[in-house]
């Protein structure tokens, strides 16, 4: 579904780069799980993927369903299916949760030939998502984000993927902010939106969400690469011993930091 | 960057309402002087009370200076070179629509106003203004059987000049400012509106200022009364061709309001904007007051801003009697290099007055949009009520954006609170809106909408989906 392949990335015009090289592949009806420190590219990965114009790829492809879409905008991504929920959802103020999504929902649709709900049908079928992730429906009259607490804006994120349902959702750290309950809650809900025709890849800091949604697939980005890739057992390592004994691997290739 | 692009596509969309009417004018001579403000009231047969208020206004402006205290920077308009009246040839009293120059019909069609009655949008009437003069206006008798009159201000100094004697100049005092001087010496045409005691006016109204002759300023006169427990909404619509010389156009709207009485004023103000280079387009320099002489009475201004190159303007409320009410809501969007000042003034002078001020400014492209508003509350207005909001959303790294808000306060029951807040519409927001599948266009049109909400729903329905269109918006859905 997703061949990402030694993928290079510069923040555009600075010449920074970030991504040194990342190798991944995501079959369809996987999870995936990223993890690794602060700052090791995790993010940058996500955005990549989903096409902002910040980054530059000097080198690499991503192929998405067998092309490449390194040439689509961020736009033509989601219509293919893609979905990234942020770490750090963005707020638009003035502008309902119910008017985003729905304009989201008959874009992609119509983008797909599907058939594109009039307001009644839309707020039929919006209903049963609040349900899945158990939101309060007040929830889809207020503002993008905009004076959301950090855990209803990753929940917000969650809701959105349920109405959307993308081919292949890219969870930016999901968990960080989520109280017990609702940690609970949303993995239940993205489990529930899981089946064999779709993926999901999961960024996260802690061992404890793959508790909830487990994993096929581990893996642990250091210094802009992918150094170690393994099943969930992987994860339980990385918690008790750390990324120490993995900084190594990150230079392994001759190529520094 | 694309983003700033997207935004050209969406503001800055070619001018749609650039063509130029072939119409034969009569002459008149360029320039000013004591002869030609005579000319002008003789051309219109004016009594001679009007012509001595045009004169002395005439001598109040010749001692006046020019304003400079405002943020914008231009070349000062000739007075000398203008042409101060500006009629089409063959202008008939008009009876009937078809008296009407075939050209100039045209021409409202072309800009989506129909003058036939039949095909109009039920419950608007509309006064069409070309140049300086008042074309038609429509549904008059409809109106007339309501008792309220509404007809062109030239009208209503032959028919009903009581009235006109009695409230022209008494928000709007001749000698307030230099443009509004000007106008009262020059002033062609413009609309009148009488609502009689005790009516609700039964349709929408509606004037559209049309500028088509290159070289005449156009002054334009309004002035609506509204006499106790009255009510009536006004629109106003504005568009002239795309010439690479400046116009000047210095309008002089009064609004009177007695006892219980409600005016609602809306503005969608689309002037040619001059090119990318800032070459042509309009100075809008216009003076807008309403007084709410009566108790418990309500004046609300609601303006979309997006045309004109220059733009000075302040639609305010004195709010003389107990419990009156004043209202101010504006979008002003410039682009390229437009330059705008505008805002409001709210004078407290009764008891327990409120208002309310609500301001969205949008800069993109190289143009400048500075908010200016001015609060005062009087020392008898005791518990007088202000609360202001002035935000400003810049698009692009090249655009400026200025709030300057003045308060005086001289009683202590006053309450005035002011809120401003700067916001730039970011390339994550945009990127965030595309991830959820909207194209760019459709984000920041999103996201320009959002920001303008609470302005836009105060626009009468009529003038909504004009509006939507005018900012590249998709109307947000009826339900919920
Ligand atoms: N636009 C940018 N300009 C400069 N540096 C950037 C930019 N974007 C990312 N970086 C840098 O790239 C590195 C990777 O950032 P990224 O956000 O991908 O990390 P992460 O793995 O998601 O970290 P975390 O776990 O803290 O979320 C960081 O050092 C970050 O500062
Ligand atoms: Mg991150």
């Amino acid at each position: 579904m997703l061949e990402i392949k030694d993928l290079h990335v510069e923040v555009e015009g600075e010449g920074i780069e970030i991504l040194k090289g990342v190798n991944l592949t995501i079959n369809k009806g996987e999870i995936h799980a990223i993890m690794g420190p602060n700052g090791s590219g995790k993010s940058t990965l996500a955005k990549v993927v989903a096409g902002h114009p910040e980054y530059e790829v000097t080198k690499g492809d991503i192929i998405y369903n067998g092309e490449s879409i390194l040439e689509l905008d961020p736009d033509e991504r989601s219509h293919a299916g893609l979905f990234l929920a942020f770490q750090y959802p963005v707020e638009v103020p003035g502008v309902t949760n119910n008017t985003l999504l729905r304009e989201s929902y008959n874009t992609i649709a119509a983008s797909r030939g599907r058939e594109e709900l009039d307001p009644l049908e839309f707020d039929d079928y919006i209903r049963e998502k609040l349900d899945l992730v158990e939101m309060n429906p007040d929830f889809l009259e207020r503002s993008v984000n905009t004076g959301f607490s950090g855990g209803e804006k990753k929940r917000n994120e969650i809701f959105q993927m349920a109405v959307l349902e993308p081919a292949l959702a890219l969870l930016d750290e999901t968990d960080s902010g989520l109280d017990i309950d609702a940690l609970r809650i949303v993995a239940d809900g993205i489990n529930k939106l899981h089946h064999e025709d779709n993926s999901v890849v999961l960024i996260t800091h802690y061992q404890r969400l793959l508790n909830y949604i487990v994993p096929d697939h581990v893996h642990v980005m250091i210094g802009g690469k992918v150094v170690k890739s393994g099943g969930k057992e992987l994860a339980l390592e990385l918690e008790e011993k750390g990324y120490d004994w993995l900084e190594s691997l990150a230079t392994v290739n001759g190529e520094a930091k | 960057m694309s983003e700033t692009k997207a935004l050209e596509t969406m503001i800055g969309e070619e001018y749609k309402y650039g063509f130029t009417t072939d119409v034969e004018y009569e002459d008149f001579p360029k320039g000013i002087n004591e002869d030609v403000v005579r000319l002008i009231s003789e051309k219109k047969d004016e009594p001679e009370w009007m012509t001595e208020f045009r004169l002395k206004a005439y001598r109040r402006w010749v001692e006046m200076e020019e304003p400079s205290w405002f943020n914008a920077t231009y070349t000062k308009p000739k007075f000398d070179k203008l042409q101060y009246y500006s009629a089409p040839k063959n202008k008939p009293k008009l009876n009937s629509l078809d008296e009407v120059d075939p050209n100039i019909r045209e021409t409202y069609e072309k800009l989506g106003i129909p003058l036939e009655e039949q095909k109009m949008l039920a419950g608007v009437a509309v006064d069409a203004v070309f140049d300086s003069v008042s074309i038609f206006t429509t549904f008059k008798e409809k109106l007339a059987e309501a008792g309220v009159i509404f007809c062109s201000i030239s009208e209503a100094i032959q028919e009903h000049p009581e009235l006109v004697k009695k409230y022209m100049g008494s928000v709007v005092p001749a000698n307030d400012n230099f443009y509004a001087a000007l106008n009262s010496a020059v002033f062609s045409d413009g609309s009148f509106c009488y609502v009689p005691k005790d009516t609700i006016c039964p349709m929408e109204l509606s004037t559209y200022f049309r500028i088509n002759n290159m070289n005449s300023g156009q002054f334009e006169r309004t002035l609506i009364i509204a006499e106790e427990n009255s009510h009536v909404s006004y629109l106003e619509g504005c568009t002239a061709p795309m010439y690479d010389e400046n116009q000047l156009h210095a309008a002089v709207v009064e609004l009177v309001a007695m006892d219980n009485a409600e005016i609602k004023y809306s503005t969608i103000q689309n002037w040619y904007s001059g090119d990318e280079d800032g070459k042509g387009g309009i100075f809008n320099f216009v003076t807008k007051r309403g007084a709410c002489r009566g108790d418990n009475s309500k004046i609300s201004w609601t303006q979309l801003e997006t045309g004109s190159a220059v733009t000075l303007k302040y639609p305010s409320v004195i709010l003389q009697g107990d419990n009156s009410v004043g209202e101010f809501y504006s979008v002003a969007v410039t682009n390229k290099r437009q330059q705008a000042d505008t805002g409001t003034k709210m004078i407290h002078l009764g008891k327990n007055t409120k208002s309310t001020i609500i301001s969205k400014g949008i800069s993109a492209g190289k143009s400048d949009n500075s908010y200016r508003g001015e609060v005062k509350i009087s020392k008898k207005a005791d518990n007088a009520r202000n609360y202001s909001q002035c935000d400003s959303m810049l698009i692009g790294q090249t655009c400026g954006a200025h709030t300057f808000p003045y308060i005086e306060s001289a009683n202590p029951t006053g309450k005035i609170e002011h809120e401003a807040t700067t916001s730039r519409v970011g390339e994550d927001q945009i990127f965030y809106l595309q991830q959820r599948g909207l194209s760019e266009d459709d984000a920041i049109s999103l996201i320009v909408n959002g920001f303008c909400k609470e302005v836009l729903k105060e626009l009468p329905m009529e003038f909504a989906v004009e509006a939507n269109k005018l900012l590249g918006i998709k109307l947000e859905g009826s339900v919920g």
